[in-house]
């Protein structure tokens, strides 16, 4: 009970944070806010996983922990290696400033 | 049984289980393969927030995320799936009491919680459709609506899922196979809430700042 | 936005009797081929009276054996298809010179190329590997079935279901016709209007579904259902590379079925993902494609390696040299897999700071391979080697493969690879590694697995003729692929202009014929060992002094494999059992807990390609339909709780009982 109780308190105040900074124009860059939202995202799923998904070490001889950080690795992967690749490709093979991508019809 | 380590050579081990208990009983590997099964679900996902990290910010001279998105209702829809992941933690407290009433309840709650976020969900589909703010508009409205619709209808095969629990438990009570079945949409249902987390945070805080 | 309005109708959609291929006398050939030959089937099974008979023992089964068998015959089933594909490509690419067009117009070219393949990665490749992991993993580890047998069967099924589709396309409507990996934007709606890349889609859709599935449950399998005593490091390697191979499905084939569904929502919804207008990339969807292609290359091949770590052993009359480094240079390159996929596209120009970081990973995954090839040498140097055909399977691919593995590195190198990317060069690379590799890796498998499967030997000497004419075929087909891809002849072209190249192209053709001859021997290796069964019987459970747990049963192993669980102490568990005197227990025995068979997989997948099939053709009220009933057949299915039974003791007693008198040469 306690867990759930705490893991959702937990929950409410990392979610409440973000939407502050970004509706109320709190910090002084974007870029700032961007990354503290990431940074919110971040703490509040690993608050998921151990009080709503009791993940721990020891569940499933440890297998359970395992395929996670693996899931992790690999999305991270997926994720930072296409944004990479795409970046490059985009900026040798479609010559125009972000302005213009925005504004291609 | 016997301690399956080294015996010395010289000895004659013992080859074989022979005391009739089973070794491993069926079953024992559903907690294991729904979870490897949630981790392969969320590489979709990643595919999906890889999509609309690279795509996100074609706007083809259309509707921008600032244009669009309504942070409150977002709020609101974020508030229905974090109490449907706390009431469906109740309901996990009940089964391990065996309270059947109980945990039919808490789960009948955490599914109205969760048609909440859908009813709420279509709503802010259709109006964004309305506005014109279609998916075919723009690449980074096909990947917001293939991301956050994808994940729409994730939650909505878990309500399904949960009624048809639901009626199971209603009818067999919270044998074996009832609290395996409650175990495995406990981790599916918190793990989209995780998923909402990256869609809150990626493609509506962060779409909205410039 | 999507297709042509013309010719829709509520009732059938898209669906027109201008779909048959009517005046293509190729496909109205093949049709009356395989239609004669489906009813003769029909014909025999109901003059036998076996429709009972293959309706619970098989097409129901949820016994991994069985289901092992089945992929395996789908595999096989499917070779002749795509092997068809090759020998048609082969013949058009050597007399399409001076004037001649040959005898294939180009649309049908290419749908030839990329059904040849969509089916032999998909149909014919991942089927043996997946067969062979389910037949023999359970064994090994001393399970008496995978952890979801059910899950098992489905998956089966779904295999199966996507290969349907694939077929289906060859007599009603068409195929695609853009390369095995359908990129875009050639695959979008815009350039691809038929109904040929929906096949592509909605059959790997459903087999993908298939294939996830199972990886799920053979991870869980190894994880969780080991012997006492079997820990991780006392595995068969061929179960190492299993867990390794599954561990890859799981992370890989989720992001197919993302891109899949990205063009299939450009295509029937009209979104922008991978379009040209409106902000779409089509970049994007070769670089999320390759992300799948990479690992999914390794989980073909690394089931290959494991295979020839058990024959290469138990042929040599010897542990294997070297099982821990063989475990992390699997795990290593289970890993690595994961960081080269840039190079399948080197040339898109991502740049030269990108293509370096690739081609270095991609360099460096070389290395554990080498020590794997170094390993089984070293197993063989001062072992007592048999020279039965699953060894000379081996040896064929450690001369073949090898070579295949250089030519890998060299197209790791960037700027190397600005030459010989999408040249024939590359064809002969994959097809040296993917048939050096995988193939014979599978076949080497098959011949030595197949005695357990079935209770009696292969024939060795169509073995052997079939070994002589694959290898030396496959050399003579793809040498001259290296030597024209190195003088820069363009791939998937139907006709040239240089006369000079004719006579590799002919030569070529002379291989493919020897392949050929390769894949007959092999079926009339089956057919001669079936003739011949009693002779080439296996009455001992252990034909060949294997060193690992599946030899410990009888040929073929009882439903429930194993009467009492086996203790391990080392790896090469069996080999141990051997030399230190155990005894099989005969009296003693245990009921036992089995699963039971259901048709509901078959009927789930029967479903989803019919599913598959409406929306292939845009018969919308079908596809409602049968998506409806999918998941109320899945909801009713849960409802099911009578899905095990026991085994009485005393048929266990009975059946053993045989087998001890099968032992003593009754």
């Amino acid at each position: 009970m306690k867990s759930y109780v705490t893991g959702f308190v937990l929950s409410v105040i990392l979610t409440a944070i973000p939407f502050w900074l970004v509706m109320g124009d709190v910090l002084s860059t974007p870029r700032a806010t961007a990354m503290a939202v990431m940074v919110f995202g971040a703490i509040q799923i690993v608050v998921h996983m151990v009080y709503f998904l009791h993940m721990n070490t020891k569940a499933e001889g440890g297998w359970t922990m395992l395929a996670l950080i693996f899931t992790v690795v690999f999305v991270v992967i997926t994720l930072s290696g296409s944004l990479w690749v795409m970046y490059h490709l985009n900026a040798n093979m479609m010559p125009m400033t972000p302005h213009d991508m925005r504004n291609m019809p | 049984m016997q301690a399956a380590h080294d015996a010395p050579l010289g000895e004659k081990p013992v080859f074989y289980v022979t005391d009739g208990h089973e070794h491993v009983h069926s079953g024992d590997s559903t907690a294991l393969g729904f979870w490897v099964y949630l981790m392969s679900d969320c590489l979709i996902f990643a595919v999906l927030f890889a999509t609309y990290g690279v795509l996100g910010r074609n706007f083809a001279a259309g509707p921008t995320p600032a244009d669009l998105f309504d942070l409150p209702l977002v709020a609101i829809n974020t508030a229905m799936l974090l109490f449907s992941s706390i009431t469906y933690g109740f309901a996990m407290l009940a089964m391990e009491k065996g309270k059947q009433s109980s945990v039919l309840l808490w789960l009948g709650i955490t599914g109205l919680f969760g048609a909440a976020f859908i009813g709420i969900e279509l709503y802010e589909f259709s109006h964004l459709i309305h506005l014109g703010a279609t998916p075919q508009r723009s690449a980074f409205l096909s990947s917001f609506f293939a991301l956050v619709g994808t994940h729409g209808l994730h939650v909505t095969v878990g309500i399904i899922w949960l009624i048809t629990l639901m009626v199971q438990v209603r009818r067999r009570g919270l044998g074996v196979e009832s609290r395996r079945r409650l175990l495995c949409l406990s981790m599916f249902w918190h793990f989209l809430d995780v998923i909402w987390i990256g869609v809150f945070s990626f493609v509506y805080l962060m779409g909205v700042l410039q | 936005m999507t297709l042509d309005p013309e010719q829709t109708s509520f009732l059938f959609g898209r669906l027109t009797l201008g779909a048959l291929p009517l005046h293509e006398p190729i496909l109205v050939a093949t049709f009356a081929a395989v239609a004669l030959g489906g009813l003769a089937v029909v014909a025999a099974l109901t003059y036998y009276k076996l429709w009972g008979y293959l309706w619970r023992e098989w097409i129901t089964t949820v016994d991994h054996k069985r289901i092992g068998i089945m992929y395996i015959i789908l595999a096989l089933v499917m070779l002749l298809r795509g092997f068809s594909d090759a020998i048609m490509m082969r013949l058009q690419q050597a007399i399409a010179f001076n004037g001649s067009e040959g005898y294939l117009p180009p649309h049908h070219y290419d749908q030839i190329f990329t059904a040849h393949g969509v089916i032999m990665i998909f149909f014919v490749a991942m089927p043996l590997v997946t067969g062979l992991m389910n037949l023999v993993v359970p064994l090994q580890i001393g399970a008496r079935d995978v952890s979801f047998p059910f899950l098992n069967n489905f998956s089966f099924w779904m295999t199966t279901g996507g290969a349907v589709l694939v077929m289906m396309s060859l007599f009603v409507g068409e195929f695609a016709q853009t390369g095995w990996l359908a990129y875009a934007p050639l695959s979008g709606s815009q350039f691809s209007p038929g109904v040929g890349v929906d096949y592509y889609i909605w059959a790997l859709q459903v087999a993908g579904v298939g294939t996830l599935l199972s990886g799920v449950n053979l991870l869980a399998t190894i994880v969780k259902m080991r012997a006492p005593g079997m820990t991780l490091m006392k595995m068969p390697v061929f179960t190492w590379t299993a867990l390794c191979t599954n561990a890859l499905i799981v992370a890989s084939f989720p992001v197919l079925t993302g891109v899949l569904a990205l063009l299939t929502l450009d295509r029937y919804v009209g979104t922008n993902f991978f379009t040209n207008e409106l902000g779409g990339n089509p970049m994007m969807y070769v670089n999320l494609i390759w992300i799948w292609g990479h690992p999914e290359v390794y989980i073909l091949i690394l089931p290959a390696f494991g295979v020839f770590s058990e024959v290469v052993a138990t042929f040599c009359r010897k542990r294997l040299f070297g099982y821990t480094s063989m475990v992390y240079a699997t795990v290593v390159i289970t890993i690595l897999s994961y960081i080269v996929w840039l190079h399948h596209f080197f040339t898109m120009g991502s740049g030269a700071s990108v293509n370096a970081f690739f081609g270095i990973t991609t360099m460096i995954i070389s290395i554990p391979t080498g020590a794997k090839i170094f390993n089984w040498l070293f197993t063989m140097y001062r072992g007592r080697i048999r020279f039965e055909v699953p060894m000379l399977w081996t040896i064929g691919f450690m001369l073949t493969f090898v070579v295949g593995g250089m030519t890998g590195v060299m197209l790791a190198v960037p700027p190397a690879d600005f030459q010989f990317h999408n040249t024939l060069f590359l064809i002969a690379h994959f097809h040296n590694v993917i048939i050096g590799g995988v193939v014979f890796g599978m076949f080497a498998g098959i011949v030595y697995w197949f005695p357990k499967a079935f209770g009696f030997k292969l024939d060795p000497f169509w073995g052997k003729m079939s070994f002589w004419f694959w290898l030396v075929g496959f050399w003579v087909a793809f040498m001259p692929l290296y030597i024209l891809g190195l003088m820069g002849v363009t791939r998937r072209l139907s006709r040239f202009e240089d006369p000079s190249l004719q006579i590799w192209f002919v030569i070529a053709a002379f291989g493919a014929v020897l392949i050929a001859f390769g894949i007959l021997f092999f079926i009339v290796q089956l057919v001669v060992s079936f003739m011949r069964r009693e002779q080439l019987r296996d009455l001992t459970g252990d034909p060949w002094d294997g060193r690992t747990l599946e030899w410990s049963t009888s040929s073929p192993p009882p439903a429930y494999n194993f009467a009492f669980t086996p203790v391990v102490y080392d790896h090469d568990a069996w080999w141990d059992m051997k030399k230190r005197g155990h005894e099989r227990p005969l009296q003693g025995f245990h009921p036992i807990h089995m699963p039971k068979g259901t048709g509901a997989g078959a009927i789930l997948s029967a479903l989803c390609v019919a599913f598959g099939f409406a929306m292939i053709w845009h018969i919308w009220w079908l596809a409602a339909a049968t998506f409806a009933l999918t998941i109320i057949a899945t909801i009713v299915h849960t409802f099911n709780y009578n899905r095990d039974f026991y085994i009485p003791a005393a048929e266990v007693a009975q059946t053993e009982g045989g087998r001890t008198r099968q032992l003593a040469g009754e």
